[in-house]
């Protein structure tokens, strides 16, 4: 059965499968998210308003048997930058929607009315119901809740109450293999789906399974693809410790931005390292080792429990832990375990809440440290939607306005993650140039300046960075078309295996010969046309700046400064 | 001379978190990763005073030396 776009139009409540175009068929996730906002939404249009759309899309090996291939991208215009935006998760939906042929789904219009309404997807279309009993709910009940009316096996992507009142930062739940969240989180996703007025959608693919061109071919190149990726020492830590491993190895680099990007290194940070973080998981009979979506090799998630043993949170990063931790100058895992759990919850992004938490201390509303009183916000108000809830709600961006703070950590107002540009420069050319505000993911330049994998580079010096930052962006968008979890990248680097191994089953899933050249040309488009789609927004290269204290402030220890000019961060499109 | 050594993530086990040792002049640091039954194969990053640095480099006194593992994350 050949894959459909399913169309959902919220305006006049219609839904229509159609046929994939010619265009799209070679695409998939962040490659399909961002050709189709390209070529369907004005670029110039209010991002909470009917003509932005919501598109959801598996990568191109999501739904089969290949390792890691478990991502689902989604894509609008963000209201929290105002540029394009594809963000990615793991759980159990990417493979639910290749399964039932869903190319896309893709959400546009707005209701008239109050009505709230939820999406049920299955291989024969969409159906649109209206909801009352979930509304107003955490993501854990509206799981919960759903299961109990279909059935435990369906997939689920489903907002909080961030996401039902719009904030900046709300994300997009997605159902993990434990009927736990994981989360589509960055720039504000889940407020687009509490415009459409879509609480949730139920994706039930029942039996079906995606066609596979060669079988025999797909196997050998999964075999040796798996091989490559559980042979790499780096995917045997991640299993170990998580993505955590880095808080230590950040701090010990002078990078580990703390007390709102006012030092490079945390004293607290031996506490919510991953190496402790992995001894509480073990004594209280936790898992270290978990996969957010089946199908994964690596497992860099956890079971995290509490003091009693009981379930507490899963898939706790690096990047939320830095950001509760050393940017709010935290030092206990616990609390932060709690934070990250109501987090998940309310259905916010806990890279751009907890950085506006960081904001929110430095500009005097709560002291520093002051975990209790993180968490009485994040439930008293940021759930309630008070005028505190909210203003913090809407990220880092938000709070600095609101009171006045000039040490604000944003690229186009999304917030800098856990890795400060003054003593790891090359990240600092990705916060400024990615075509969706901050982000690490997009371009991943730690692992060559920090942990020496893919060669490596000077973090405290500007040469080669550019040149760095521009072929992990034109690779990462690659590799985020074709369903892959960003961390094979690591064995990709390193083992001249695994790349080849990857295009291979890519061919023999769709019976095509792309080579090595033409996924670097699909990551080169995808850029192009994502910056094109920002041009047209109204942003020019003056927008592809970090914020200026990282200028004029040395972070210690290294008391390094950001000392790119416009000139040399501009040199970055020249390609 | 005297230095700090800290160890993470796997090449704790059986060793320490950081302990002072007292060293000859001109040990390098690939010598430490040798006394302390750490495979150099093993070695993903060096760090002296938080900055990169390989197994020829020469220790100096009251330096702090970092050794991990081959680790990643993002």
């Amino acid at each position: 059965m050949a894959d459909k776009i399913f169309r959902v139009n919220m305006t006049d409540l219609s839904t229509s499968l159609e046929d994939v175009p010619a265009d799209w068929a070679g695409h998939g996730g962040r490659g399909l998210t961002s050709t189709i906002i390209a070529a369907e939404v004005p670029p110039a249009c209010h991002p909470l308003g009917p003509n932005n759309k919501l598109v959801f899309a598996p990568g191109l090996l999501s739904g089969t048997a290949a390792s890691n291939s478990g991502r689902i991208s989604a894509g609008a215009k963000s209201p929290l930058t105002g540029t394009i935006k594809e963000s990615n998760s793991g759980g159990t939906s990417a493979q639910r929607l290749a399964k039932m042929g869903c190319k896309a789904l893709i959400i546009e219009g707005q209701p008239k009315d109050d009505v709230w309404y939820s999406l049920s997807l299955t291989p024969e279309g969409v159906t649109i119901n209206t909801e009352d009993e979930l509304i107003g709910k955490g993501n854990f009940a509206v799981v919960e809740g759903v299961e109990k009316r279909c059935s435990d096996k369906i997939g689920i992507l489903s907002i909080g109450q961030a996401g039902e009142m719009q904030m900046s930062a709300a994300n997009i739940s997605v159902k993990d293999p434990d009927s736990h969240v994981r989360s589509l989180g960055r720039g504000g996703l889940g407020a687009v789906m509490g415009s459409k007025k879509i609480k949730f959608i139920a994706l039930d693919a029942g039996d079906a399974k995606v066609d596979i061109a060669d079988p025999d071919a797909f196997r050998a190149a999964n075999r040796a693809f798996t091989k490559a990726l559980v042979d790499h020492p780096v995917s045997q830590a991640l299993g170990t410790y998580g993505s955590n491993v880095l808080v230590n190895i950040i701090n010990e680099a002078g990078g580990l931005p703390t007390k709102n990007f006012s030092a490079g290194q945390f004293e607290g940070h031996e506490q919510i390292s991953g190496e402790t973080m992995h001894d509480i998981i073990v004594e209280r009979g936790g898992k270290p080792k978990h996969g957010c979506h089946s199908g994964c090799v690596i497992q860099c998630s956890q079971i995290y429990n509490d003091l009693k043993g009981n379930y507490k949170t899963s898939g706790m990063e690096y990047e939320s832990i830095w950001a509760m931790g050393a940017d709010c100058t935290v030092d206990n895992l616990d609390q932060i375990a709690e934070m990250d759990h109501i987090l998940d919850d309310i259905g916010i992004d806990t890279i751009e809440t907890a950085v506006a938490f960081g904001v929110a201390m430095e500009g005097g509303v709560l002291p520093f440290g002051d975990s209790d009183e993180m968490i009485r916000i994040m439930s008293e108000e940021i759930a309630k939607g008070t005028a505190l809830g909210r203003i913090i709600g809407n990220g880092a961006g938000s709070v600095g306005r609101t009171y006045g703070v000039t040490r604000v950590p944003v690229v186009k107002n999304q917030a800098i993650p856990a890795y400060d540009p003054r003593a790891i420069k090359g990240i600092g050319i990705t916060y400024a140039t990615s075509t969706q505000g901050a982000d690490h993911t997009m371009g991943y330049t730690i692992a060559t300046e920090i942990l020496g994998v893919g060669g490596s580079a000077d973090p405290l010096s500007k040469e080669g960075q550019i040149e760095l930052s521009r072929n992990l962006q034109i690779a990462t968008a690659a590799i985020d078309s074709t369903g892959m979890c960003l961390f094979v990248a690591f064995a990709a680097l390193d083992d001249e295996t695994c790349l080849p191994a990857l295009i291979d089953m890519i061919n023999a899933r769709f019976g095509i010969s792309l080579n090595a050249a033409d996924v670097t040309n699909l990551g080169i488009s995808i850029l192009k046309t994502e910056h094109a789609f920002n041009q047209a927004a109204g942003f020019t290269n003056l927008d592809d700046r970090l914020p200026e204290f990282f200028e004029t402030e040395p972070v210690p220890p290294h008391n390094a400064v950001w000392d790119f000019s416009g000139e040399e961060i501009d040199s970055f499109w020249n390609f | 001379m005297r230095i700090q050594v800290k160890l993470f993530a796997f090449f704790r086990k059986g060793r320490f978190i950081k302990e002072d040792r007292e060293l000859p002049e001109g040990s390098t640091a690939g010598e430490v990763v040798d006394s302390l039954d750490i495979d150099r194969e093993e070695v993903g990053v060096l760090m002296c005073n938080s900055r990169h640095c390989g197994f020829d480099t020469i220790l100096q006194d009251g330096d702090i030396y970092a050794i991990f593992p081959v680790i990643g994350g993002g």
